[in-house]
């Protein structure tokens, strides 16, 4: 660790709960976020646990950001009871509906002239599932982008991560400051405190419209996106398939169907 | 016709094949171009052509595998500057959907990912939800940018000799660098996110022991990749690299057979495109019998080796 304190920010999404169906809303063909629980995106604890782990090493303040409605809030204060410090919520109704592009634009705007050592990012979120947006914002801000990282290593003003690769993993080096994302087999997130949890409470929560980041309404939301859904439809249930139960024949069946299906 | 930039996955000359599906998929929409980058590009021309490449641009600097992502963008942004192509396909792999994301900024386009097929009007069809939901969208801003799903469409041969266009691409100095590259023993299975058959195991395995003796024999015969769950891939019985699901891989085969692994919707997430689903579970209530077309309920320890031992006795 070096001397220095760091300063962390964790970008959080909230998404509906993974395990509850999801649904395009048909009035605008966006996620239906009322017909799910709202919760912080599970890939999202990761990134707060790394962090939270990075400044307990050494020193540090992490600091959990987050776009989102309104209600987004209470998924910044659940973060922040892991154990982090402070949090910044980007609220404006301008921004329901916006694409990646306008995304990473209202988080660089947010980011940029704070000072952070690192931003981390989960993976993908569960609900877009895109995985593009730590690039993008590394791009816009212009600082090295350390992604899918299964391992990080912070060390005066460098930083090492094992970049998760198709065939195994890639050693990465790169200096500081700099945008990371991490995969979810780099820890294993923590419950909050009852401590952690009175504390988040009083944590202190900046909030910010557009206009506070000077980004225009024109270049964010649904109507300014740069790709645009035309429809959608449940996938066609499939016909129910056949179903045995072994009394000693279970094999002999299911070669019979692979044979009729041609696999073998 | 016009052109469609298609960025081509190789290792050292060797072709991923879902690139070869994209050229099939750009033929669709104009006239395929190859963008090939990185140590062994310029032994791929012929394979390229032989498979619709139209034209390949090549460029074999070491820099496109010594830095992350960056370098590809750079090279890709300035054959879209030359070329104004109609729109640009990428696999959807990890790093190419970073490239793709870098790519909407540095061209001013939007991007749409995880397509699964691109109609002529370059409506893009996505299964969303872990496939439960289709989405038809299209990219109204720019060059169309579209990462595109392995095993969405099946690669055409055929093609002529393509042109080769050396690739002259000014870098600035990378602010990453790849120190060390660390690759799991290569099994010599069919890679997992190609493979036509994917033989999965989950929990019910049981074991290290369990993977090595019941599901990779089974898969062996079969000529398949082996899969498994999260859970099976926690417990340190198999490596991560073949998790299938959210957090995993996403494969789309012919056939997908998985036996001790309970269905649920991170796992259904990777695998619920797959053509046919063959289960084992000895739990009759297992929510992934839902997408099976054939189910046996029983234990897994019964039925894979009498099963593995019927099609060895076929052979
Ligand atoms: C953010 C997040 C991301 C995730 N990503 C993924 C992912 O990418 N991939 C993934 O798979 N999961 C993922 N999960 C985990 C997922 O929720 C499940 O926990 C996991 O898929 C369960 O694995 P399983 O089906 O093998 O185990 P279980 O759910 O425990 O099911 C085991 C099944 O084996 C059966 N069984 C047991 N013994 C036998 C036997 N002898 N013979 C036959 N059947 C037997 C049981 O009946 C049961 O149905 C994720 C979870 C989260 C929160």
């Amino acid at each position: 660790m070096g001397v220095t304190a760091l300063k962390i920010c964790v970008c959080i999404k909230q998404v509906p709960d993974s395990w509850a169906e999801k649904k395009l809303t048909a009035a605008d063909n966006t996620l239906d976020r009322a017909a799910a629980d709202r919760v912080v995106n599970e890939l999202d604890e990761y990134a707060v646990e790394e962090a939270l782990k990075i400044v307990e090493a050494g020193e540090g303040e992490v600091t959990i950001l987050s776009v989102g409605p309104v209600e987004a809030a209470d998924s910044i204060r659940k973060a922040i009871s892991m154990g982090a410090h402070a949090g910044i919520h980007i609220v404006d109704d301008a921004i329901h509906g916006s694409d990646a592009v306008a995304t990473s634009l209202v988080i660089s705007e947010a980011l940029k002239n704070r000072d952070f050592d690192l931003i981390i990012f989960g993976s993908e979120s569960t609900d877009a599932r895109m995985s593009v947006v730590p690039a993008m914002v590394a791009a816009r801000l212009n600082l090295p982008q350390m992604t899918f990282a299964k391992k990080v290593e912070v060390s005066a003003g460098a930083l090492t991560i094992q970049r998760q690769t198709e065939t195994g993993y890639d050693e990465v080096k790169s200096s500081l400051p700099a945008v990371v994302s991490v995969v979810e087999k780099i820890n294993e997130p923590r419950y909050p405190s009852f401590k952690n949890i009175m504390a988040a409470k009083k944590a202190p929560l900046e909030t910010l419209s557009l206009a506070d980041l000077g980004v225009a309404a024109s270049s964010v939301g649904q109507a300014n996106a740069w790709s645009a859904v035309s429809a959608f439809a449940d996938r066609p249930a499939k016909p129910a398939g056949t179903k045995v139960v072994d009394d000693g024949n279970g094999a002999a069946q299911l070669e019979e169907f692979l044979v009729t299906a041609k696999f073998i | 016709m016009s052109d469609v930039l298609v960025l081509i996955e190789q290792t050292k000359g060797e072709v991923k094949k879902v690139s070869l599906e994209l050229l099939a998929m750009a033929a669709k929409v104009g006239s395929p171009v190859a963008v090939v980058l990185g140590p062994g590009a310029d032994s791929t021309s012929g394979l390229l052509g032989e498979h619709g490449a139209k034209k390949v641009y090549v460029d074999s600097n070491e820099i496109y595998v010594n830095q992350i992502v960056v370098p590809t963008v750079t090279a890709l942004t300035s054959v879209i500057n030359e070329l104004k192509p109609v729109a640009v396909l990428v696999p959807s792999s990890a790093d190419s959907k970073e490239v793709a994301g870098r790519l909407a900024l540095t061209c001013n386009s939007g991007v749409i990912t995880d397509a699964s097929d691109i109609s002529a009007d370059l409506s893009v069809t996505q299964n969303i939800f872990g496939g439960a939901t289709i989405v038809t969208s299209k990219v109204t801003t720019g060059t169309p940018i579209i990462t595109v799903r392995p095993n969405s469409i099946a690669p055409v041969t055929g093609g002529a000799t393509a042109e080769v266009i050396a690739l002259a691409v000014t870098h600035e100095s990378g602010s990453t660098s790849v120190t060390n590259r660390v690759a799991v023993a290569k099994s010599g299975r069919p890679d997992l996110s190609e493979a036509a058959i994917v033989v999965s195991g989950g929990r019910g395995v049981a074991s290290e022991d369990g993977f090595k003796n019941l599901i990779e024999p089974l898969a062996d015969l079969l000529g398949a990749a082996v899969g498994a769950s999260r859970a099976a891939t926690d417990a340190g019985w198999y490596p991560h690299q073949f998790q299938v699901g959210q957090t995993g891989k996403t494969v789309s085969p012919q056939l997908y057979l998985a036996s001790g692994i309970s269905g649920a919707i991170q796992h259904r997430a990777g695998m619920q495109t797959s053509k046919t689903v063959v289960v084992v579970n000895k739990d009759p209530e297992a929510p992934i019998f839902d997408l099976a077309d054939f189910g046996v309920v029983g234990d897994l320890n019964e039925v894979l080796p009498d099963l593995t031992a019927r099609i060895k006795a076929r052979k």
